[in-house]
């Protein structure tokens, strides 16, 4: 039997019908049409349905969407403002961090977690941030390049 | 996945009466990190879910220099592993909730959901033994605590009864300066531990007094490895009573060989690890 449910996600409500059975993950994709979150390996180890759920970053795929009723949801596609992308997107894109693009959202999304509690972290830092995240591209390098440069960017 | 009827109680006492009515067919819900993957492999065919984080009793972390720290049934591991006082007092748990999964996962699963899997691998385990903790349950027939050695039946296996749940982790105030080392044996970040070994130390005057030894992944639960404690107790801390109390350990264990690694590699492993642990801990206390 579907529940009705209430999600906020990049700051818009939305009532939606489910089945306890579909992930926050599914729901974000199949019944939001918010596609950009992706779904990679199903178990928690790869981080491509990294969201942020009541502002802290989960694995989407690992949640029942009914667990989030009443909570707060960001995906990659709340982090632009209209047409102006965030730093870090823009980053990623000058930088070569996106490679096939596939880990790109979740991972960038990991980036903003980490940059929003140190703003200014080490190379060692930045890679223990993203490491619930992984690029089969394995284009790490770049990626990390590109965190790097919106902290340098950043007045210390 | 297969469906299954959804409830969020509000309460505990809801929460062991819902248990109590669907014995057998529900299955309990903290962060879902587990058992949602088993019910997605069809593991685990619940007809009913029970989710608990909509119980305001069972949320978050609390510490008090008389009674310790209390740990609640949905606290994740990132709130126990960033919290003040336990980064103070508890500092190998700490370190073993860092090592659980990526930061996604210790953002949602529990330290409680952990224990209650039963792993005999459970990263925060030997550290809670080490540290001596208690586990608080609630039933249809009322509360009761349970040690955590005592709380680990097998794999898979607990003491909770079918219409039981853990309410909450009572870890006992530190007595005055405590070492610690928490080490852990693995092929790469975010997989199972291989062995696992944490101690827990107080010395008065170069003399070990109070002690706790918990290893991982070398027998059929966590283990409390009460010979090596026993070795130490009481005893003048030198490099050669910890080596000792090492070799004690390695007695104490009976770990398998599985595709991960042999028996014998597990035991010489427990042998360094709880040495290295345990110099860790005096190193920490200014002693060796």
């Amino acid at each position: 039997m579907k529940r009705l449910i209430t999600l906020t996600v990049n700051g818009n409500k939305y009532e939606v019908a489910i089945e306890p059975r579909q992930s926050l993950l599914q729901v974000l994709r199949e019944e939001l049409h918010l596609t950009g979150t992706k779904e990679g390996c199903s178990e928690g180890e790869c981080g491509a349905c990294t969201v942020f759920l009541d502002g802290q970053t989960v694995d989407s795929c690992l949640i029942f969407a009914l667990e989030a009723n009443g909570c707060e949801v960001v995906t990659i596609e709340g982090l632009a403002t209209g047409d102006i992308l965030h730093p870090l997107q823009n980053a990623f894109a000058e930088y070569g961090g996106v490679q096939c693009g596939f880990c790109t959202p979740g991972m960038i999304l990991a980036a903003k977690a980490l940059l929003d509690s140190n703003p200014h972290p080490t190379e060692a830092d930045i890679r223990q941030g993203i490491s619930g995240n992984l690029c089969r591209c394995t284009g790490y390098v770049k990626i990390v390049e590109a965190i790097q440069a919106v902290a340098n960017s950043t007045v210390r | 996945m297969k469906n299954f009827e959804y409830f969020d109680p509000k309460t505990v006492r809801q929460a062991v009466r819902l248990l109590h009515t669907y014995q057998g067919t529900a299955k309990v819900l903290a962060g879902g990190t587990d058992l949602f993957l088993r019910m997605r492999h069809r593991a685990l065919l619940p007809d009913v879910v029970i989710d608990l984080k909509r119980i305001k009793a069972l949320a978050g972390v609390r510490y008090s220099s008389q009674k310790g720290l209390r740990i609640g049934a949905v606290a994740t591991h990132a709130e126990v592993e960033s919290h003040a006082a336990v980064q103070r007092h508890y500092g190998a748990l700490v370190e073993a909730a860092g090592w659980v999964g990526s930061a996604q996962t210790r953002h949602r699963g529990t330290v409680v959901g952990n224990l209650c899997n039963a792993s005999p691998a459970a990263d925060t385990a030997p550290a809670l033994l080490a540290y001596r903790t208690v586990v608080q349950i609630v039933g249809p027939e009322g509360e009761r605590q349970v040690p955590i050695e005592a709380f680990f039946q097998g794999p898979g296996r607990t003491a909770l009864g079918p219409a039981e749940v853990v309410t909450e982790l009572l870890v006992p105030p530190p007595q005055g300066k405590m070492g610690w080392g928490f080490l852990r044996r693995t092929r790469s970040a975010i997989d199972i531990a291989l062995v696992s070994a944490c101690a827990v130390v107080r010395a008065d005057n170069g003399v070990c007094g109070e002690v706790g030894i918990g290893l991982g992944a070398v027998a059929p639960t966590p283990l409390r490895a009460v010979r090596a404690e026993a070795v130490l107790r009481g005893q003048p801390l030198s490099p050669a009573l910890l080596e000792e109390a090492g070799k004690a350990a390695a007695a104490e264990c009976h770990p398998i060989s599985d595709v991960r690694c042999s028996a014998e590699y597990r035991k010489d492993m427990v042998d360094v690890l709880t040495c290295r642990c345990l110099q860790s801990a005096c190193h920490m206390l200014g002693m060796l």
